[in-house]
């Protein structure tokens, strides 16, 4: 094991964050990185927070903090904010909100850009997650963007999603919609104080109504929460304690968590496929010809890239 | 292969609440393709320092009107060696007579810039410090 990956399980908090930039540059060592790491992961509990912009996620997630370091749990967020599409830069805000934080031990606040990738996190999220796990903290809270209606893959990365809502952002036809509305384990519906939070919690509760007619103990919590006011945190703290009971006992954990990997090991699979296949056929160098060539329709694409590929495994074969 | 991302904590340390100048630079840099972590007015050095930790940052750039300078940019210095982390650059602006810079640059403050300096100089800094940041 390399001396980084032992301080990373140490807790050394430059370790932590030189792996999680490591793994976010996607530099040599990663792989390696995570496989040593790997083996001490699966302990943390890994809440997700989703929802629109300025519906008060990173402000939820202050007053969450709080809660789990009352209860002498260590934790670690991973905020991620967008990643500019014209010059790649980003500013990275979210943890303002957290700074009341910034000087505890048992506190590790990270921000990370999006860089282009665009379900609500970063391509980097899932192992920067597994870094803090083996790193030891109890809870781990990743933070999307604010999203619109399709960024879903923290319901990938995490175990419990807290979709929070604010009011006044439409009528009960939102939330009959596909997409972001059908991934919270918990709505959270914050800025109780403001008008309108009741409304848009009996229209939440009526859409979930039809998705469990017949079954209403199913039916997922809906929280009133005022962060700014510090109101309602104890019920929603309750709430997810007693779901996270709940899916650990029926299973429903174990088979999240396994998924997970399904889909990782289909990422990597993915990937690996491509470069190799890249390596072979040289693609990056030679699409600007083939593109030409096409163009003039001098050949047809699909009929083209079979042909690339028919070759390629004929001569793989031989 | 494009270059590193390089990471730049902008902050502001003591008392004042002139927040203008920080903002406009983080988000100027912003606008040049860094990834900047802001963190608002009134961070102690501690605070400032540890976030600088997790963040994993090349950078921290300092901002200060109060006039505490002499005291707080050092410290700030002071306590990333202590944190072994001293090869984390450290640039300060804000409100500070020229009388004071050699006093800044010797206590480990690599350069002040002034009310009124171009975003370009602040850039120019930056990227004259890549390659020791990637080494």
């Amino acid at each position: 094991m390399t001396e980084l990956a032992r301080d990373i399980i140490g807790g050394k908090i430059r370790a932590i964050a030189r792996g999680i930039s490591l793994v976010e540059n996607n530099i040599k060592g990663r792989e390696e990185l995570i496989d040593a790491l790997f083996p001490h992961t699966g302990k943390a509990q890994v809440w997700g927070i989703t929802g629109p912009p300025g519906a008060g996620k990173s402000t939820l997630a202050d007053l969450l903090i709080s809660c789990e370091r009352d209860r002498g749990r260590k934790v670690a967020v991973v905020a991620v904010d967008p990643s500019s599409p014209f010059t790649g830069g980003a500013l990275l805000g979210d943890r303002l909100r957290m700074q009341s934080h910034a000087e505890d031990d048992g506190v590790f606040i990270r921000s990370m850009a999006s860089r282009g990738h665009l379900g609500g996190v970063s391509g980097a999220t899932l192992d920067a997650v597994k870094v803090l796990d083996a790193a030891g903290f109890d809870t781990i809270i990743v933070e999307t963007i604010g999203v619109g209606q399709t960024e879903v893959d923290i319901i990938e990365l995490t175990d419990l999603v807290l979709l929070v809502l604010v009011p006044g952002m439409g009528d009960e036809i939102q939330a009959m919609k596909a997409g972001v509305m059908e991934i919270g384990d918990i709505f959270v519906i914050n800025k109780s104080d403001k008008e309108g939070a009741e409304k848009l919690r009996t229209e939440v509760e009526y859409v979930l109504g039809f998705k469990y007619a017949g079954e209403k103990e199913k039916m997922n919590p809906v929280c009133l929460v005022s962060a700014k006011m510090k109101k309602g945190l104890d019920h929603l703290r309750n709430e997810m304690e007693r779901l996270y009971g709940q899916l650990e006992e029926s299973g429903e954990l174990r088979e999240k968590r396994k998924e997970r990997i399904r889909k990782e090991l289909l990422r990597i699979f993915s990937l690996k496929i491509h470069e190799l296949l890249d390596r072979k056929m040289d693609f990056y160098n030679n699409v600007g010809e083939w593109a030409e060539m096409i163009y003039n329709k001098d050949v047809k694409p699909y009929h083209f890239i079979n042909e690339r590929l028919r070759f390629f495994l004929k001569k793989e074969s031989e | 292969m494009s270059k590193r991302k390089l990471r730049i904590l902008i902050a502001k340390p003591g008392l004042d609440g002139h927040d203008r100048g920080a903002k406009y630079v983080a988000r100027a840099l912003k606008d040049e393709g860094y990834e900047v972590i802001y963190t608002g007015i009134r961070q102690t050095p501690e605070s400032i320092v540890r976030t600088a930790l997790q963040e994993d940052v090349d950078f921290v750039g300092l901002s200060l009107l109060s006039g505490a300078h002499n005291e707080l940019f050092p410290r700030i210095v002071d306590l990333l060696r202590e944190n072994d982390a001293a090869d984390i650059i450290v640039f300060g602006g804000g409100v500070i007579p020229e009388e004071d810079i050699p006093f800044l640059k010797e206590k480990g403050v690599r350069a002040v810039f002034t009310p009124g300096t171009p975003i370009q100089e602040i850039v120019d800094f930056i990227e004259s410090k890549r390659d020791e940041r990637n080494q």
